[in-house]
């Protein structure tokens, strides 16, 4: 090795503590890059082969009832390249180990196992039999929830009657990876299931031999989709057609697709922002070990080493504390990625799984990790070489310093000579002093953005679900229901107060911009389903006009005053122009709302019901869950409590474990930044505060120097950390927006205090090392050497 | 080439042995809040093989007129030829290539690196430059080679400055130029060094110039020139040279 080299060995060595701290703020930008980003490549390959492999559809449309003659006129439609009709139907599920009514999906699937389109993957038991009309296959989620297995029976309400459905096998199908029911927010494996069941058992049931309610298709490579759903929607319209729709509007799909999507942003902004944060530590670092080299540099220079061979050799410093922080987080980052993507699997539900750090990712890290290294130090180096030697040689002039401001005020009696120490120090190098500011105030930031996704949740969760949604819990029928529904579930055991609510599937239009989503109907005066704005303030809904989300608003660029095309899905199959009257905040779906009556009116149907929700009273809960799993009409029960025990279970759960993570990376950071800030203070004034020593100050009134330094710009920090930690919070919500859920931007007190504890705490453990040192200090050593 | 005391005495004559001819040479700087005037138009031959001290105070310039032979800085105002090569004209990156092929510095606080041995710290330039001898051969010179594997901080001061002495020599340099070789040695630690010094001008015929404020020194030089407030005051040749050992202050 060359002695050059040996030389930065040795420094390295020298100032190991400072180097791991270094090292650990790259390691973490590259750790929260190579999680996000390999569970993200993992969940995208295992997306695409799992669709591929298992003919995950295109195009999709529900309807009421056509021929199975209609059947080749779909193949006939260009660009289709398969299509694949069944029978599905929602029904009521009384499980035992369940008080109130689950609902089930019941698919319908070839009796001789030749599924075209959305393939099944057999995960435990066999397929279903020729002519046995109660075998079904049951999603693996609902299985394991219940507990069942292959020879297990459910009971369905089918028809009114009670029917036992057996269990020969569980599966998987990429038309279910997210089982979740539509206008549910949340999975629930326990009151949810979708079950493969033989066409002909199942039209039997339904009195659909002959027929079909459900078309799936796929497309030839280069076919236009739009066009396809357009010549779908008029075949299957005078057979009570739903509207079809693409992959972009399948449910399971379009969560699974957001997730990737907020998966991508958050591998990305995150990591930058704690790359920028090493960058900034390596180059104050950096510079510092510079400004203490001088005398080394220009002896360097003065025997002949060029500029580059010197800047080189700080360079590959530098590089080597990149390398190593790179190293360190791949490794953690692979483990971590495995960990979050073994985790989505607990509700993402595939066949297999390809996990791997992809090598763009690792080098990207490696990449953007030595850009930012060198990025940070660059100008650093080049000054340093840059330097005459033989100015460099001298040791530099007394730094000239004067009475401060305060000081000069006439406050100068106020201040004991350390303090004056202190404050001159900080006013004559106010940049140098707010850069060793910024870092920690960086600290502070960083730890408030790794840690207020849980505010924000609590936030939403209470937006949601105690000013918007305030029923108990939501009752859902099998199909819309006359008002004599309604007036049933007034007079149901433990009912307090009723309100009826209709769903419809709507196609919104603005130009070329359109959106498939549910209306719901909401009566006048509501009591159970508020619809507030920003500002939580409730938004009329008057009897003529739509109200928006914001976040449908904003998809189809409408604001309040303008008018839209809405086109109703079922029944009347009504187009009108409809005005939009207001927005609502909501931080969960693309949702809009419309008066009860006037969407009853719209259908031509007299007034009826979908769903209804209810106050209840606790004491007859069990009672009531008894008499609905009787009610024919009633299809499932929606209970609050449960839904968001299962968000908190879910969303909540998979947002922590990565908040966990970062911020605990978070917290590293933070010391990393305050101990470097303590060492290099300590660096610069060992040899002025070994004279005082000598010249007779105890060991604690040296400590006050420095010590009092670190302590006056730690406090410093605080109130500028935590502005600009408001900053990111508030740019990386704007990133995390999906139309599936909204970040609110909320930071709780909690967080703030957290955010400032960690740096103080930080703060104070370095003060502890470097008061360590300073009461070790080489007096002799100190003053024989010059600077 | 060997000389001897005697030979000396009278230097050769003429510009084809000049190491160095410095004409009108002026330097000023800033430090800190004031102007510096370093050098007030300095002329100055050194030649080959002669031992030469320039004499003078603290703050007379002579630092400043050594670092400019050696390549470190550069003359506000002047010429300054290295063999008849204009040192004036040379850019950064030829300065760096002179100083490496021709230059040795020993310095007064011997800018050893504190984290290499001293076989290190002297092969840190033999690594670098074209003709050198082994760090050991170097360490040798100056009687340092029984404490090779040894770090600065281990040494004593006489002993780092022999290290620096060595790292100075090792690559054979045309020039040694010496900033108060002795200035932080006590007497006798600062003779052994001046001998190691005293051994290389005389074994290796390197043309030395040796900066002190100490007039003992000058005693041993071939010539002495003396510096002061940034001219050169006089300049006399010693008939008769005093060995290291003979000096005392």
């Amino acid at each position: 090795m060359k002695a050059i080299d040996r030389k930065l060995v040795r420094d390295a060595l020298q100032m190991w503590g400072q180097l791991l701290a270094i090292c650990a703020v790259i390691g973490c930008g590259v750790a929260t890059f190579v999680m996000s980003l390999s569970a993200l490549e993992a969940l995208r390959t295992t997306q695409g082969t799992y669709y591929d492999r298992y003919r995950f559809a295109d195009v999709f449309v529900g309807l009421k009832r056509a021929p199975n003659a209609l059947e080749p006129r779909f193949a006939e439609i260009p660009g289709v390249a398969h299509t694949q009709t069944r029978v599905v139907r929602d029904v009521t599920l009384d499980l035992p180990d369940l008080d109130e009514p689950a609902a089930g999906r019941l698919i319908s699937i070839p009796e001789n196992g030749q599924i075209s389109l959305n393939a099944l993957h057999l995960r435990s038991g066999r397929y279903i039999e020729l002519g046995r009309d109660d075998e079904v296959l049951a999603s693996e989620g609902f299985a394991d929830a219940h507990g069942l297995h292959p020879g297990d029976k459910v009971t369905a309400i089918i028809n009114g009657r009670r029917k036992d459905l057996r269990i020969v096998g569980t599966a998987l199908s990429p038309e279910y990876v997210y089982t979740i029911r539509w206008g549910a927010l949340v999975p629930d494996d326990k009151r949810y299931g979708v079950f493969w069941m033989g066409r002909r058992a199942l039209a039997a049931a339904f009195s659909m031999e002959g027929a079909f309610n459900d078309v799936t298709l796929d497309l030839a490579p280069g076919a236009d989709e739009q066009e396809v759903i357009e010549r779908l929607d008029d075949l299957v319209r005078p057979y009570g057609g739903l509207g079809a729709h693409g992959r972009r509007d399948q449910i399971s799909n379009r969560f699974l697709s957001d997730e990737i999507r907020q998966l991508q942003r958050m591998g990305t902004i995150i990591p930058s922002i704690f790359l920028s944060v090493a960058a900034f530590l390596l180059n104050v670092v950096l510079s510092r070990i510079i400004a203490l080299q001088r005398d080394q540099i220009a002896a360097l220079k003065a025997f002949g080493y060029s500029n580059l061979a010197v800047g080189m050799h700080f360079l590959k410093l530098v590089l080597a504390v990149a390398v190593v922080g790179v190293i360190i987080g791949s490794c953690v980052g692979y483990w971590l990625g495995l960990r979050i993507t073994v985790m989505y699997t607990r509700f993402y539900k595939f066949p297999m799984l390809y996990f791997a750090i992809p090598p763009k990712v690792a080098l990207t890290a490696l990449a953007a990790s030595s850009l930012a290294a060198i990025g940070g130090t660059i100008n650093v180096i080049r000054r340093a070489v840059n330097l005459p030697p033989a100015e460099a040689m001298r040791p530099e002039p007394p730094a000239s310093y004067r009475p401060t401001l305060l000081e000069r005020m006439g406050l100068a009696g106020w201040f004991t000579q350390p303090s004056r120490m202190i404050l001159r120090h900080i006013e004559r190098r106010p940049l140098k002093a707010f850069f060793s500011s910024f870092g920690m105030a960086l600290a502070v930031a960083i730890l408030m953005l790794g840690r207020f996704a849980a505010d924000s949740l609590d936030y939403l969760l209470d937006a949601q679900f105690s000013l918007s949604q305030r029923q108990d819990l939501a009752v859902n029928f099998l199909e819309p229901t006359s008002m004599s529904g309604f007036h049933d579930l007034q007079h149901v055991v433990g009912a307090m107060y009723v309100e009826p609510r209709r769903m419809v599937p709507v196609r919104l239009r603005n130009g070329h911009l359109q959106r498939r989503t549910m209306i719901q109907g909401v009566i006048d005066d509501p009591q159970l389903n508020h619809l507030v704005n920003e500002n939580l303030q409730s938004v009329p809904l008057p009897k003529e006009g739509i109200v928006l989300n914001s976040k449908l608003a904003e998809l189809l660029e409408v604001k309040t005053g303008d008018t839209l095309s809405m086109e109703v899905l079922e029944g009347s199959r009504a187009v009108r122009e409809v005005p939009v009257t207001g927005l609502t905040t909501e931080f969960l779906g693309t949702f809009c709302y419309m008066n009860f009556q006037a969407i009853n009116r719209l259908l031509g149907e007299g007034d009826s019901l979908t769903d209804a929700y209810l106050k209840v009273d606790d004491s007859r809960l069990e009672e009531m869950y008894r008499r609905l799993k009787e009610a024919p009409r009633v299809a499932s029960v929606t209970i609050k409590k449960t839904s968001i025990r299962s968000f908190r279970e879910t969303v909540m759960d998979n947002m922590l474990q990565m908040q966990f993570f970062n911020v605990i990376f978070a917290c590293i950071i933070a010391f990393g930044v305050v101990y470097n800030t303590a060492r290099i203070a300590l660096s610069e004034r060992g040899r002025e505060l070994a004279s005082l020593r000598v010249l007779g100050l105890t060991r604690g009134e040296i400590s006050f120097i420095l010590l009092g330094e670190l302590a006056v710009l730690t406090l410093m920090a605080l109130p500028l950390g935590i502005a600009m930690g408001w900053l990111l919070v508030k740019i990386v919500c704007s990133f995390l927006d999906t139309e599936m859920y909204r970040i609110p931007f909320v930071v709780a007190p909690a967080t703030y205090g957290f955010s400032v504890s960690v740096v103080i705490v930080a703060a104070i453990l370095s003060g502890l090392v470097v008061r360590r040192r300073l009461d070790h200090l080489d007096l002799i050593a100190v003053l024989k050497t010059r600077e | 080439m060997l000389r001897t005391a005697d030979s000396a005495a009278e230097p050769p004559a003429g510009p084809a042995n000049a190491v160095y001819q410095a004409r009108g040479i002026t330097k000023t700087y800033h430090m800190g809040e004031i102007d510096v005037y370093a050098l007030r138009g300095v002329d100055l031959d050194l030649y080959e093989g002669e031992f030469v001290v320039l004499l003078g105070p603290s703050g007379s310039g002579k630092s400043t007129l050594l670092n400019i032979l050696g390549g470190l800085d550069v003359p506000t105002a002047g010429s300054v030829n290295y063999r008849g090569r204009n040192l004036m004209k040379d850019d950064d990156a030829l300065l760096t290539g002179y100083r490496r092929d021709h230059v040795g510095f020993v310095f007064q606080f011997y800018n050893l690196i504190p984290s290499l041995t001293a076989r290190e710290n002297v092969a840190l330039v033999t690594e670098i430059a074209r003709h050198p001898m082994t760090p050991e051969a170097a360490l040798q010179l100056v009687n340092m080679d029984h404490r090779l594997d040894h770090f600065p901080a281990q040494l004593s001061g006489g002993e780092q400055q022999r290290v620096a002495i060595a790292r100075a020599i090792s690559k054979r340099p045309d020039v040694l130029l010496c900033d108060e070789p002795t200035g932080a040695l006590d007497i006798n630690t600062g003779i052994l060094v001046l001998e190691a010094i005293q051994r290389v001008n005389r074994d290796l015929g390197t043309t030395t110039a040796v900066i002190t404020h100490n007039a003992a020194i000058a005693d041993m030089a071939d010539r002495v020139i003396s510096v002061a407030d940034g001219r050169i005051s006089s300049v006399r040749s010693n008939t008769h040279k005093l060995s290291p050992q003979e000096l005392r202050w």
